[in-house]
């Protein structure tokens, strides 16, 4: 039973292997812009200008209460009737970017409120501008703050690449759909792939938590 | 006004099926993660192990492998299980690794004293989870567990990926049948955007009810 189970694993792992390795740079890709747009997206939040947090705050409940399936599919079967045509690769990464904006920036926005009062008076008594306080001495201790819970969504969100199986990214599930496919070995092929996703997101996951302890209060 | 375009009609009609997956997984998650949350708090190291290993596990794969590996990888040693129960028990799965930890947050708030005051008076295990920690511990769950049914409703859009025709999937469909995809996967936005509110009210008037009847009952 197991046997069977197993058995052609080692001639699966190359071609999942490779299907991972596009899964990370998934997760690179939409990283790269869904971190400046969360952070951008939290500093409006933080925002004490009524119209401009209005419409960030319009922008996350919209990103955070559909589902990310819908948004691939919004981008990549429906952007194209405004003749807005991306690839595969490139439509993931912009809902995947978009949703995990959606979902950080109100981590980013709690970083900023964690920054001590004091801060900011004395960097106002100091003659700073608003744009300088918030470059010099606000950001670089939010950030600070909120590296764990960032990294955290980052590891759920590189489970969330396997949506991209949706539209046809070769990442590791869709791989291992394919592999399952030609093989009708499901069962053996699905375990592989989630044993590779966990390989990655678990010890991802204790390493946070480690260095969440270990660096202990920040204040 | 104008008619209600045929597609909006159309991905109504899945309407059921997100909430069947939804409910249904959250109901059947709520009861397994009660088993899983004391086998954390167990004194037995085995069975905090394994409740740590499930929990760890389930949560280091993507929920469309799971759904994959109950509707087609079950298929392979001859278990044939219909894309909806496939569905509800994947989400079923999820919800009681993610409910386990929220219900163990929620122990882990009632002061410790009140365990021991309960015993103090002779108060037997059960008496002491449904007396005393019990309705303590369900006014820190509620919250939570609301936020993950709302989180579990968007989970549900993976069940079209193995056939279950709910919003998403009709929302797919209709795509391909050369309607406007723009309009079409906007409108399930808005479909799951509308289901989200009742669904949160829902699960605080269910928190509310619980603890009432938990402390007064």
């Amino acid at each position: 039973m197991v046997a069977t189970l197993v058995d052609r694993w080692p001639e699966w792992l190359p071609e999942l292997l490779d299907g991972l390795w596009t899964s990370i740079q998934l997760t690179a890709a939409f990283l790269a812009v869904g971190l400046p747009l969360g952070l951008a997206l939290g500093v409006v939040l933080s925002s004490t200008r009524r119209p401009v947090r209005a419409l960030a705050v319009l922008v996350v409940e919209a990103g955070r209460a559909v589902p990310v399936l819908v948004l691939l599919y919004l981008v990549y079967f429906g952007l194209p009737e405004a003749d807005i045509r991306l690839g595969a690769f490139v439509s993931a990464t912009a809902a995947l970017g978009f949703s995990f904006a959606a979902y950080t920036s109100e981590v980013f926005r709690a970083g900023i409120a964690a920054v001590g009062k004091g801060q900011r008076e004395a960097a106002r008594a100091l003659g700073l501008t608003n744009p300088q306080e918030l470059r010099l001495v606000v950001l670089p201790q939010a950030i600070r703050i909120v590296i764990p819970p960032i990294l955290g969504w980052a590891v759920i969100f590189f489970q969330a690449t396997s949506l991209a199986f949706a539209i046809a990214v070769p990442e590791l599930l869709s791989r291992a759909y394919t592999l399952g496919a030609s093989s009708f070995r499901y069962l053996s092929v699905f375990l592989l792939a989630a044993l590779l996703y966990a390989s990655v997101s678990i010890p991802a996951s204790l390493a946070i938590d480690y260095l969440d302890r270990r660096r202990g209060p920040l204040t | 006004m104008s008619e209600v375009p045929e597609y909006v009609v159309r991905l109504l009609d899945g309407v059921r099926f997100t909430l069947i997956l939804t409910v249904g997984g959250f109901a059947i998650g709520a009861v397994l993660a009660l088993p899983l949350a004391a086998a954390r708090r167990s004194s037995s190291r085995v069975l905090r192990l394994a409740a740590i290993g499930y929990v760890e596990t389930l949560r280091g794969v993507p929920p469309i492998a799971w759904l994959f590996l109950l509707y087609f990888g079950l298929a392979q040693v001859d278990i044939r299980l219909s894309s909806l129960t496939a569905g509800v028990i994947g989400l079923a799965l999820i919800a009681a690794a993610y409910l386990a930890e929220i219900y163990r947050a929620g122990l882990r708030a009632v002061p410790h004293g009140q365990l021991e005051a309960a015993r103090a008076v002779g108060l037997g295990s059960v008496r002491i989870y449904r007396h005393v920690i019990g309705p303590q511990a369900i006014v820190t769950v509620v919250p939570p567990a609301a936020a993950f049914l709302i989180g579990l409703l968007k989970d549900s859009a993976l069940a079209s990926l193995i056939g279950v025709p709910e919003v998403t999937g009709l929302a797919l469909r209709l795509t391909q049948q050369e309607f406007d995809g723009l309009a079409i996967f906007t409108a399930a936005g808005i479909i799951y955007l509308a289901l989200s509110v009742p669904l949160a009210t829902f699960a605080r008037w269910l928190g509310t009810r619980l603890s009432a009847r938990l402390a007064f009952g």
